[in-house]
């Protein structure tokens, strides 16, 4: 009998906590993200949603990508590559930011660590190696190291975590503040444990050697027992992100370097990023052109939208009107919160058009038949879901 | 003090009631007779460290359109669904309902695949008869005597909607509505322990039994409700069903309306045959052109309302209105989690509930011994464990069960309840978790059991009764609490009720008290804060 896999070259990579998330993930629901196996959802996504915002679940983010950049240069490299004054970023602190083309359409999103004066980790979606490369030109002293595989990555996220890191043993976490970065030994090594996340809720982020992988997973979960831990995936991570107000790959950024069609990717102003870039700092990418859209306003504005019904607004075509003569925007991601229990969106609007009416053309099914409502939608100036929680140091214990 | 509108009973409709009145710019004071509020919709720290949901125990009927208008999430309110339910029969079998459908399919099939089959059209035909009722929930009832032109654009509406089933399903709809959930379920299913699962929603909270003819409405009044769109899903409040009227006290109390608590009413001031105010239990006097009762029905013109100041029969009519007593509750503290002889160590079962079933004759002759003033021999129990989820309600690691028994007599053949007949009912109850969980009884840290008299006592419900009147068709929709008097008004002028003596009835659905409140600002001619329900009406 052949025991060759004739095909393991095409299939989907493991990630370092795939032993424990496979037997977990009880749908054998799988989707992929950047080459690897990834849960779409493990018992049932909208459970895996509320362990988020009423005990603890944990989301596998070794996918994610992760790079070291190191050198006396690292900072004013990093610097001239993104909107925000790394300059400002505290050793042991981290910022999030994006950073744009040339032309002020961003590129990716993500999260910059300061690990030493000289050294910074980088993450996002999407793989980040030649536009590192190219950003890196003219520095001398500058290291790029691509980590994305050398690193077991975990979101560990709920208004339960900060209890279940104590109870782990993990002395004073409850006085990290948002954005703080913690070590701990672990095994003769470092457990690095950030106060990040993407749900818009309390939570951490944890980093350890891939190695070590399985012992974080089974010391997490052995603690977190008795408070409700979980394994989440895709689907409930997009929905605690929405309600949070965050944007999302594919769903509200198109990312500049893949985008085919003139302006189809956006600008941070665009995205309601405009706090992210930072004109005070010398030159940076992108920075005349996002001088030029501030001073002209930006076309569209990525808006928070509640929308009567129940009906998530998936898709829905944005007009200024009822009769829908003229159209304005576009959703970009819709649901029904089950939190706020209100039907939400973000959209993309014209930015000329935000002080008018704004009508959502909502299509939806019953039994197979399709309906259409048009409805006036009411823009949501702060996020959907806010827990006082989430700001907190010291942390409640749930 | 004089206020524009006094609300008696700072239940969840109460508070809802005075929310939709202080939104609308009224000056209005929920009165309370006990030092906290919620009435059947609260929590209570009855053992340290352990919350009790001493009454309501989950959440399915709340108006989302409520919970969205008043922005109750603000308030600190958020619904978590919860998983499956575990039915346990007599025989030692036991049935889970899976939220997922692949494995409940596959569930019902292990013990019927004629069954797991059938399942379909009972679901449909139970979802198209919920549709029908759901719709009428935030609305209120027209009078099918009345020529007005709102009663009978209202009967119109409800036309459309009947006759939109179909003939067919038009004369199943009324067969329905007198049929007892026994007999309902024979046109489905044959495996007894599936149809006494699901029979056993026919009797929650109503002095029925299987058998009885009506108990198939009351088993739709429990599966109509929707947790975020899945039908049927039931939700548990995060910290206690306290957290929803707690909620609605803060949607209120941000509307600039007023409680009190430790203000319970005496009697109700009428002059000229019009409400004027109440007179609080320690005398003092306060005024009101709106008096609003959250009180039930029977107690309101029993207790309240002076029978002289009523036209003839109301009292009667409240006499015999239908509000027997005949559930009771089990609240019980553990030290750890209890497990089941049967079941595999699956944790996500063991965030539902359980359904201590048996069979349906064990349901029946658990009805015959309430007919005969004792407590069930063998009683239907179900239970919930909230703090498998819930965070807030018990230490890590401890856990709170809710046991709701049907059934329990509002008084024993032999007389009153006492304190030791209490704890031998309490006992019974524990005995029967512990035939299917031995060693339960090891994990019990604390215990509270709350026959009628209790429920009663501490909450105003005449006979303890949860729904402040039987679900039955004679007490439902313009029938309810009375014929002639189902819109909210009451025989006193300026008189209204607000509780879940009025349509749509018990459930914690919220809707009573917002219904209540549309037709009061109709009547003082201000502009209605009352949302309408958020589906869209295709």
């Amino acid at each position: 009998m052949n025991t060759v896999d004739q095909y393991a070259g095409e299939r989907l990579k493991k990630t370092h906590f795939y032993p424990r998330a496979a037997a977990l993930n009880i749908r054998d629901a799988w989707a992929a993200w950047n080459g690897y196996k990834f849960a779409e959802c493990y018992y049932d996504a909208e459970y895996e949603y509320f362990c988020v915002r009423n005990s603890c679940a944990t989301y596998d983010i070794c996918p994610m990508q992760k790079y070291y950049v190191e050198g006396s240069d690292a900072e004013a490299m990093l610097n001239r590559m993104v909107t925000r004054d790394v300059k400002k970023l505290g050793l042991n602190r981290v910022m999030y930011t994006v950073w744009c083309t040339d032309e002020g359409r961003v590129v990716d999103d993500g999260t910059i660590f300061r690990l030493a004066d000289d050294k910074f980790m980088l993450t996002c979606g999407s793989p980040c190696n030649a536009w590192l490369k190219l950003s890196a030109f003219g520095f001398s002293d500058v290291t790029i190291t691509d980590m994305s595989d050398e690193i077991a990555a975990m979101s560990f996220q709920g208004p339960t975590t900060c209890a279940v890191l104590k109870k782990m043993g993990l002395g004073g976490i409850e006085t990290a503040k948002p954005f703080d970065i913690r070590h701990f030994p672990f095994h003769g090594d470092t457990l690095m444990v950030s106060r990040t996340g993407f749900t818009g809720d309390l939570g951490y982020e944890l980093w350890v050697r891939p190695e070590l992988a399985l012992d974080l997973w089974d010391e997490l979960y052995a603690a977190g027992a008795d408070y409700g831990i979980q394994p989440f995936g895709e689907e409930a991570t997009n929905m605690a992100r929405l309600e949070a107000g965050f944007i999302m790959p594919d769903m509200e950024l198109h990312e500049a370097l893949k985008t085919i069609n003139f302006e189809h990717d956006q600008s941070p102003f665009e995205l309601n990023l405009g706090w992210l870039v930072d004109f005070k700092k010398p030159h940076f990418n992108g920075r005349k052109a996002l001088l030029k859209e501030k001073a002209r306003g930006s076309k569209y504005t990525l808006t928070r939208l509640d929308i009567p019904g129940n009906k998530p607004a998936v898709e829905a075509i944005l007009y200024n009107n009822e009769r829908c003569s003229k159209v304005i925007g576009y959703v970009t991601s819709a649901m029904w919160s089950p939190a706020v229990k209100a039907n939400i969106a973000m959209a993309m609007i014209k930015t000329e058009f935000l002080k008018g009416d704004i009508w959502a053309e909502v299509y939806f099914q019953k039994e197979l038949r399709q309906y259409r409502k048009v409805v006036l939608c009411t823009v949501i100036k702060k996020q959907f879901w806010t827990p006082a929680r989430a700001r907190a140091t010291p942390p409640p214990d749930f | 003090m004089t206020f524009d509108a006094i609300i008696i009973g700072a239940g969840h409709n109460g508070l809802t009631n005075g929310a939709y009145l202080a939104k609308a710019g009224l000056n209005v004071v929920v009165l309370e007779k006990n030092d906290y509020i919620g009435g059947a919709s609260v929590t209570r720290e009855m053992h340290e460290g352990w919350l009790y949901s001493s009454s309501s125990y989950v959440c399915s009927m709340l108006r989302q359109a409520l919970h969205r208008d008043l922005n109750l999430t603000r308030h600190g309110l958020l619904l978590v669904p919860y998983l499956g339910t575990v039915n346990f029969g007599d025989d030692g079998s036991t049935l889970t309902a899976y939220t997922n459908s692949e494995a409940d399919y596959l569930e019902l099939k292990r013990h019927s695949p004629h069954d797991a089959d059938s399942m379909f059209r009972f679901q449909s035909d139970l979802g198209r008869y919920a549709q029908f009722i759901r719709k009428t929930l935030l609305r209120t009832p027209p009078d099918p005597s009345s020529f007005r032109p709102r009663d009978i654009r209202e009967l119109l509406w409800l036309g459309k909607r009947m006759w939109a089933l179909g003939e067919k399903e038009i004369y199943e709809y009324v067969r329905f509505f007198t049929m007892s959930a026994a007999d309902f379920l024979e046109d489905y299913f044959e495996n007894d322990l599936i149809k006494a699962a699901m029979a056993s929603a026919g009797i929650i909270g109503t002095a029925l039994g299987v058998y009885s003819p009506g108990s198939a409405y009351i088993l739709l009044h429990h599966v109509m409700g929707d947790v975020d769109g899945n039908i049927g899903a039931w939700g548990l409040a995060r910290g206690g069903m306290g957290a929803i009227s707690n909620a609605i006290a803060g949607a209120l109390q941000e509307h600039g309306g007023e409680i009190r608590t430790n203000a319970g009413v005496q009697k109700l001031l009428v002059k000229n045959r019009k409400a004027v105010g109440v007179v609080l239990e320690n005398g003092e006097e306060l005024h009101a052109s709106i008096v609003v009762s959250n009180l039930d029905a029977k107690r309101t013109f029993t207790k309240i309302v002076d029978r002289e100041d009523l036209p003839p029969g109301i009292y009667e009519k409240a006499k015999n209105f239908k509000i027997r007593g005949s559930s009771g509750k089990v609240n019980i503290a553990l030290s750890g989690m209890p497990k089941f002889t049967g079941l595999p160590d699956n944790r996500y079962i063991n965030q539902g509930g359980q359904g201590f079933t048996g069979s349906l004759e064990t349901m029946e002759r658990a009805y015959d011994c309430w007919k005969h003033g004792r407590w069930s021999d063998d009683p239907f129990v179900e239970s919930v464990i909230p703090s498998a989820w819930d965070p807030t309600v018990a230490p890590p690691g401890k856990h709170w069960m809710s046991n709701f028994v049907q059934y329990c007599p509002p008084e024993l053949a032999d007389g009153p309840w006492t304190p030791e007949k209490r704890d031998l009912y309490g006992q019974s109850v524990v005995d029967k978790i512990e035939r299917y969980s031995p060693g339960f009884k090891d994990l019990i840290v604390h215990l509270e059991v709350r026959t009628p008299h209790e429920m009663e006592v501490e909450t105003g419900l005449t006979e303890g009764n949860i729904f402040q009147g039987e679900l039955t068709i004679d007490q439902l929709l313009f029938n309810r609490p009375f014929p002639g008097y189902a819109q909210y008004r009451m025989p006193v002028k300026n008189l209204y009720m607000c509780g879940s003596s009025t349509h749509p009835g018990g459930g914690v659905s919220a809707a009573c008290g917002a219904n209540a409140a549309r037709e009061i600002l109709m009547d003082l001619k201000r502009p209605n804060t009352v949302p309408e329900d958020d589906f869209y009406d295709e």
